[in-house]
């Protein structure tokens, strides 16, 4: 009996370890219910912010001349580099492409399954991602540095709203040239892909086209459009809200800019995954 | 530096504006277990200059930010104008800070815009009865002031930091505030500039008649131009009085603050 039971008493900590295990618990559930307790105080000023954020787009004060500054910056330079990622896009995947239907005999399909890979899915979410990287992490360091340098103070005391003026436009106009990026990419990926075509082959323009276009309907486009809308509205949203919310210190800045990047494109992910269930049903 | 041009402040309003045109209440402002403010109670009467001194840390940023509302305090009044900005919905606010021109220590200029587009921002939304002419002539008027009318086209990266805290300040006098707030307004400036810093504080107070709370730990700046300090300690009052109060005082602490 005494053998049995000797080890288990051993085991029952005495009355002083029972006092810092206690303190220990204590300590470690206070530290999680802190935790806890950020985790969803972010969460609330997260949407806090967007419900802000939408109720200040459609008021009637809307800064035109900020929308348009932004649109330019967020589209027409973003181009080149867009230019040569859709570009490498389509070239790329043709030239993967080629050996392995060649192997089929159905090299013929060639164009139609570039056109409609780039058109349903890798423009859309290559672009995306990489509008993630530049306007998002722009966004980001831009807000947060203005918040570091208290030039968002100083427009509220001007009675400047910020979010009106720094927020609504920055996201309607990635909403708005998102997807306009994302058709040129698409353009120009079977534009490369023409030009990967005719490495090892000889296909006139007018039929690689024709080929491509002839296996694309309305309803391959339009859901991915659709979805750019969404893309870019999930970059600039998140962009600003990362700068706007940045802390005061000079490294909130990097911080903002590196999280902007990594939300917004985890949010592109999620967003495609959605659309690619919803156009499935349909 | 040039003189100040001739212009007419808001004269209709300056009439309306109470004796005293801040007036603080017991107010208390901390940060997680950090108590910053602990029943502070201020006023800032009609055409003063009020210097708040003190040490770094001691609170004199969180009272002017809960002034305009960039802070809300924990508890206690805050009076704009006879009004209270903490009960004040979200345009009654914009109304008010119309009225106050408010300097950042950094001098916060938005970087992405030009010196004239910087004066232009706040005067399009607070002045717009203003037309294009009349809003061009007072930028100049403004930059000519703080003898900087050749800055316009420039980038505020292009000016060094004397340049643009004087640009600053010209951005915040454009739109004819009563009340102006200067957060430490001579920071990290040589004594040259920061004297000439301290000239224009009390010329814009001159020609804009406006009353002014400076807040700053330069006892130069202070002596240039207070017409009453109040020094700060702990988050609260340590010792209110003019300047000769101060300069005769026996306090230690004081004494290391005059020397």
């Amino acid at each position: 009996m005494v053998k049995i039971i000797g080890p288990v008493l051993r085991k029952i900590p005495k009355n002083r370890d029972v006092k810092k295990q206690a303190e220990k618990l204590g300590e470690r559930t206070f530290e999680q219910t802190r935790i806890a307790n950020v985790f969803f105080s972010d969460i609330a000023d997260f949407f806090l912010f967007l419900w802000r954020t939408t109720r200040e787009a459609f008021s009637r004060d809307f800064e035109f001349k900020e929308f348009f500054r932004q649109c330019y910056l967020i589209g027409y330079k973003t181009l080149p580099l867009i230019s040569i990622t859709g570009l490498i896009i389509g070239l790329v995947l043709t030239i993967q492409l080629r050996p392995a239907l060649a192997d089929f005999g159905a090299v013929s399909m060639l164009p139609g399954m570039v056109a409609l890979s780039i058109i349903r899915e890798m423009g859309p979410v290559i672009t995306a991602l990489i509008c993630a990287g530049k306007i998002g992490s722009g966004m980001g360091a831009e807000l947060g540095s203005m918040r570091v340098t208290e030039q968002i103070d100083a427009m509220e005391v001007s009675s400047t709203n910020p979010i009106r003026f720094l927020v609504v436009t920055r996201v309607l106009a990635a909403t708005l040239m998102i997807p306009i990026l994302v058709l040129y990419a698409d353009a120009l990926g079977i534009l490369g892909s023409w030009a990967g075509a005719n490495i090892k082959g000889d296909v006139t323009f007018v039929l690689f086209f024709s080929q491509a276009f002839s296996v694309i309907d309305f309803l391959d486009l339009f859901p991915a459009v659709i979805k750019t809308f969404f893309f870019g509205a999930a970059i600039g949203f998140v962009g600003c809200y990362k700068g706007y919310t940045a802390g005061r210190g000079t490294e909130s800045v990097g911080k903002a800019a590196n999280s902007a990047v990594v939300l917004s494109s985890l949010l592109v992910i999620i967003i495609d995954l959605v659309a690619v269930q919803i156009t499935d049903m349909l | 530096m040039k003189e100040m041009a001739e212009s007419v402040p808001l004269v209709k309003e300056f009439i309306k504006t109470p004796k005293e045109v801040v007036e603080i209440e017991n107010l208390s402002i901390g940060f997680e277990n950090l108590k910053v403010l602990d029943d502070f109670s201020l006023k800032l009467y009609n055409g003063e200059n009020l210097v708040v001194l003190g040490k770094s840390g001691s609170g004199k940023s969180v009272l002017i930010k809960c002034i305009v509302r960039l802070l809300m305090p924990d508890s206690g009044t805050v009076k704009v104008l006879g009004e209270d900005v903490n009960e004040m919905g979200r345009k009654e606010l914009a109304e008010v800070r119309k009225k106050i021109g408010f300097l950042f220590q950094s001098g916060a200029l938005y970087d992405s815009m030009t010196i004239k587009e910087n004066l232009e921002f706040p005067l399009k939304r607070v002045r717009k009865d203003l037309s294009r002419k009349e809003m061009n002539e007072k930028v100049e008027e403004a930059l000519e002031n703080v003898g900087l009318a050749d800055t316009l086209d420039k980038m505020p990266s292009q000016l060094s930091g004397g340049m643009r805290k004087r640009v600053s300040l010209a951005r915040t006098v454009v739109v004819d505030p009563l009340i102006m707030l200067y957060d430490e307004p001579t920071t990290g400036l040589d004594p040259l500039t920061s004297d000439e810093i301290s000239e224009l504080i009390n010329k814009v107070q001159k020609k804009y008649k406006t009353s002014s709370l400076i807040i700053t730990h330069d006892i130069e700046c202070a002596r240039a131009t207070a017409d009453r300090i109040i020094m700060l300690q702990n988050g609260a009052v340590y010792l209110e009085g003019k300047l000769v109060d101060f300069e005769k005082s026996a306090d230690v602490f004081i004494k290391s603050f005059f020397r």
